[in-house]
Order: C-alpha cells, then structure tokens, then sequence
C-alpha cells in the first residue's frame, strides 16, 4: 500500500476498502461550545468523520477551524470546511497552516453560498480564488510545498482534500466534467449535494464509472433525510441546485401525519443501500441538519455500525 | 458605456438645501446614452430644484450646461466663465465628472447627481446590464467571449457553481448565470476541451485591488 496523503481516520476507513460514512454539524451561531458538543457527541463512532461548515448558507457562526479544534478534542475526527468567500489567499494559506498545525487533517473545499443568501448581505465577497484553485493551493502546499507564489512551505501540510459535487445543478452534462477537474486538481474525495433524484445521480455515477473517476477519487454519495413535508416543499423550490422529485414529495405526503419524518428516514435508508451496491460510490455523506441526535439511529438501521477502526 | 441611475431626488434636495445658486452639469457622453445625465436631464433636474426651492418661499438660481465631456480637462475648461456665479454645482456625469470638477474648481462644493453603476450596455430598450469589472487583463477569450469576472456572481474562473439552475444565478432568479452560458456557447463551438483546463488563481495587480490605477502613454505625453 502506497503511503497516506494525510492520515486521517477518513482516509484510513477508505483506503481499506471500507464503505464510508460521514457526518455534518454546523458550529453554533455564537460561542455555544456545549451545544456544540452535544452535537457531535450523537456522531462520536458513528460517523468516521463530521463535516464541520464554515459560515453556511453565508451566516456567520463560530469559525470552522475553531469548531473542528473543539470537536478533535473531544475524539471526533472533523473535516474542515473552507470556502472562498470570505478569504483572500493569504488568509487562505495561512488557516490552512494554522488548522493544519493544530492537527486537522480532513479539508473541503468550496466556493460557498453567497453572501446575499445569509444574515449579512451587505458585506464585500471576496472570491479571490474559487474553489478548484483552492483544491488545488492545498495540494500543491501538501505535495509540493509550495505556497501559491512559488515560495517554500516551512513543513508541507498534509490534508486529506475534499471536494463537493452537485450532479444536480447545471448544465448537467458538464457536472461530471467538473468532477473530473477537481479531481485533476487535487480532490482526493468528494462529497455530493443531497441525492433525491435517484434516475439522476444514476445516470451521473455511470458517467463517472465510465471516465474512471471512481478510481481516482473517493465519491461519496449525499443523503439528507426529509424531516416533513413542508422541508421538501422548501428544498425543491428555494434551494438552488436542488433537486427533489415530485414521486418523494408525493409519497412523504402519504405516508400521513406524523409519519412523514419516519417516511423520510426510510426513504434514506433505500438510498444508503442502493448506494452500498452501486459502482463507484465509495461511502456516504449524512447531512441531518439539526438532526444529529438522529443518525446513531439512522446508521444503525442503515447497518454501517459498528464504524471500522483503523 | 458606463451605466448610472438618477439619484432619488429627496437626496438631491437635502444635499443642496443650503444653497441658493446651484449649477447643474450635464455630460453629453455615457449618461446622455442611458438617460440619466445629458441635456434632458440637466434642464428636468434643473426645474425640480427651481420649483422646490419657490415651494420652500426660496429664491433658489439653477444655471445648466451640458459638456461635451467631463472626463476631459479640455472641455472642463468651458465653465470657467460661469461657475464663478454659483455657489454649489451637481455634476450628473458618472463618478468621475464631478471629481474633475473638484479638481478644476476647487473652491467649489460639488456633488453628485447620480450613482455610478457599472460598465456594461443596452441589453433591451430601458435596461442595461454589467459587461466588464475593468480588471486590466482581460481573458474572454477562454470563456467564449463572456465575462465570468464580472457577469458570475462569485467571478469563478473554474465555474459553474453547485447553484447554477435553469440558467439561473443562485443569487436571484434575475441574474443568468454567465457559466451555463459560457459551457453552452463553447460546446456549441466545440470547445468545451478549453473549460477542462485548469484556470489558476488569477493576479489582481491590474485590477483595483492592486491600488488606483493610472496608464500613460509615452507617446502622447507631451
Ligand atoms: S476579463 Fe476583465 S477586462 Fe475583460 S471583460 Fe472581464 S473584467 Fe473586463
Ligand atoms: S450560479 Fe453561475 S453565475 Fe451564479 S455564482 Fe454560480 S457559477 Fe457564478
């Protein structure tokens, strides 16, 4: 086995060949570290590692390396969060020396949602670079040592690089495109947007099997399971880039009241199974929003515990 | 061109109510084209003062003069002969025309009359929309002519975003998003193995960032 790029349990889990499972937790919008601990203490062994969003949907919230400090302490693995917005790439860099310094060993990369969608719409974005480039500025730093202007790195970081994937925004037959240029940047996984349109994430999978992505990166596959109907509602419509069928909203209308949330987590286990199956899909990315005190459960019913330990 | 929008007149007011002999420039260049600053404008902006000022019992004197140009010091040099009869002057030419006026009249307090929007040009007759960021290396050329700088919300130059939908930007259901088009426009011209390179981060040396910008042409430099 050749040698790991950083490390981390994540990339230990899949470069075993185990089917991965990942967790999200959003930091608290002030400085909470109780509740933010209780939150990940619902994914403690059950998840190989949580997803720690730095300033989502573009509100501000305890910095995400800060967050995932926390949660390392505490004995969950984080993934670190970054997005392009609200760094120029000195800041950029640098948060990624420190966060790197301080034992982290998972990072994703995003551009970010813009500012206009979050609590302060008025402030300046920065979008220096976007989130290919900055894929790209951690591997070059981990493998290179090199920072962006060419000068060397007083001990590379070695991160683990995530990306993030959505098959449903457009134009959809240039999203596997894209896939393969951020894995040609440096992803070395990528997590995808929440998965509701299955004929669609199919049909992208069988794109991305066919271009061998699967084998030079890890895919794994976004759940989000639907909590009611009027979150199914909200999704599809004011969500942009996202895709919810009309047959979902349908069926979690069915299943009557009181039993949507139950519905929505059934309807997420068929997912994780048919994704335990599917080719090229390596693990998967639980995103309960607000929810974590859900997922031992929903993992132990979608049958991936106990996590492996590595 | 450059793009502006009039000012809401209660603005304008409040700036010049201390004043009784305001001059109101014009600017026969860009903001003639979008109609917000020519001769027009000048003598609409001009009558709305007047007829405030009497409304308040205020004797106010509005003088108007339209310039070929105000970015030019050539033709700034026109209002020498009447500014001295002013007191304050509204310059409704983009951002510029009134700070060559500060410059040239210094004593002068002037004030704008419009707010500078962008550089961009008639998309349909009443609306214009953002064309260039003036980032001093232009590279449309690797887009298939369309601007992600200054037309995609995020200026990615590895675009689309995971927001891109039905064309749309994810900041509104009123802004394209310029990456659909620029995959559709370089796959319809068979280019789309241009998009799958890589763009690296690009240097803002040119553009504002890299502090006021200034060119000089040798040549012409008398
Ligand atoms: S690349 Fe720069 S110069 Fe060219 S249109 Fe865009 S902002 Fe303007
Ligand atoms: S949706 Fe399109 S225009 Fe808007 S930020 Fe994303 S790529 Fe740019």
């Amino acid at each position: 086995m050749s040698e790991l790029k950083a490390g981390s349990n994540l990339e230990k889990v899949l470069r075993a060949g185990h089917f991965a499972f990942t967790g999200e937790c959003g930091p608290p919008q002030g400085a909470n570290v109780e509740h933010l601990i209780e939150k990940g203490n619902h994914l403690k062994g059950v998840v190989d590692a949580v997803n720690v969003t730095d300033n989502q949907t573009a509100v501000v919230r305890m910095s995400s390396w800060a967050a995932s400090l926390i949660l390392l302490e505490h004995g969950i693995e984080p993934n670190f969060q970054m997005v392009c917005r609200d760094r120029n790439r000195l800041a950029i860099q640098s948060d990624i020396l420190g966060a790197y310094s301080m034992g982290l060993r998972n990072m994703l990369c995003l551009s970010g949602d813009h500012q206009s969608f979050g609590n302060h719409p008025e402030s300046k974005n920065v979008y220096d670079i976007d989130s290919m480039q900055l894929i790209h500025t951690v591997k070059t730093m981990r493998d290179e040592g090199k920072f962006l202007n060419g000068s060397d790195v007083d001990v590379a970081p070695k991160f683990f690089i995530g990306a993030a994937s959505n098959p449903f925004a457009e134009p959809f037959d240039f999203r596997v495109y894209r896939l393969a240029k951020k894995i040609d940047a440096g992803a070395d996984f990528v997590q995808t947007q929440c998965i509701y349109n299955m004929d669609k994430f199919r049909e992208f999978m069988k794109r991305a099997v066919d271009m061998g992505l699967h084998e030079k990166c890890y895919i794994l596959a976004g759940v989000t399971p639907m909590k009611s109907v009027g979150m199914a509602l909200y999704m599809s419509k004011q969500v942009p880039g996202m895709d919810v069928p009309e047959s979902l909203i349908k069926r979690l209308r069915g299943a009557g009241k009181g039993k949507v949330a139950e519905e929505g987590i059934k309807f997420a286990l068929e997912q994780i199974e048919e994704f335990k199956e599917m080719e090229g899909v390596a693990g998967v990315h639980l995103m309960a929003i607000e929810w974590e005190h859900k997922v031992p459960e929903i993992a132990e019913r979608a049958g991936v515990l106990p996590r492996p330990v590595v | 061109m450059i793009v502006a929008e009039s000012k809401p007149i209660k603005e304008l007011l409040e700036m010049v109510k201390d004043f009784k002999k305001i001059l109101v420039v014009g600017c026969k260049g860009c903001v003639t084209v979008c109609n917000v600053g020519g001769a027009k404008e000048v003598g609409i902006l001009a009558s709305s003062l007047r007829i405030h000022g009497r409304k308040e019992g205020r004797d106010v004197v509005v003088g108007e003069h339209t310039l070929e140009r105000q970015c030019d010091p050539e033709y700034i040099d026109e209002l020498e002969e009447i500014v001295g009869d002013y007191d304050a002057v509204i310059s409704i030419a983009c951002g510029v025309g009134p700070q060559f006026l500060s410059e040239r009249y210094p004593e002068k307090k002037v004030f704008p009359g419009v707010n500078t929007k962008f550089m961009g040009g008639a998309v349909e007759h009443g609306v214009w929309a953002e064309r260039c960021a003036g980032c001093g290396t232009c590279a449309i050329h690797l887009f298939g002519g369309l601007c992600p700088i200054a037309r995609c919300s995020k200026s990615l130059l590895n675009g689309p975003c995971g927001g891109s939908s039905h064309g749309k930007c994810e900041i509104s259901k009123d802004v394209d998003c310029i990456w659909d088009m620029i995959v559709n426009k370089m796959t319809e011209q068979g280019r789309l193995s241009e998009l799958l390179e890589f763009r690296p981060p690009k240097s803002w040396t040119t553009a504002r960032d890299g502090g006021p910008r200034k060119m000089i042409r040798e040549e012409l430099v008398k």
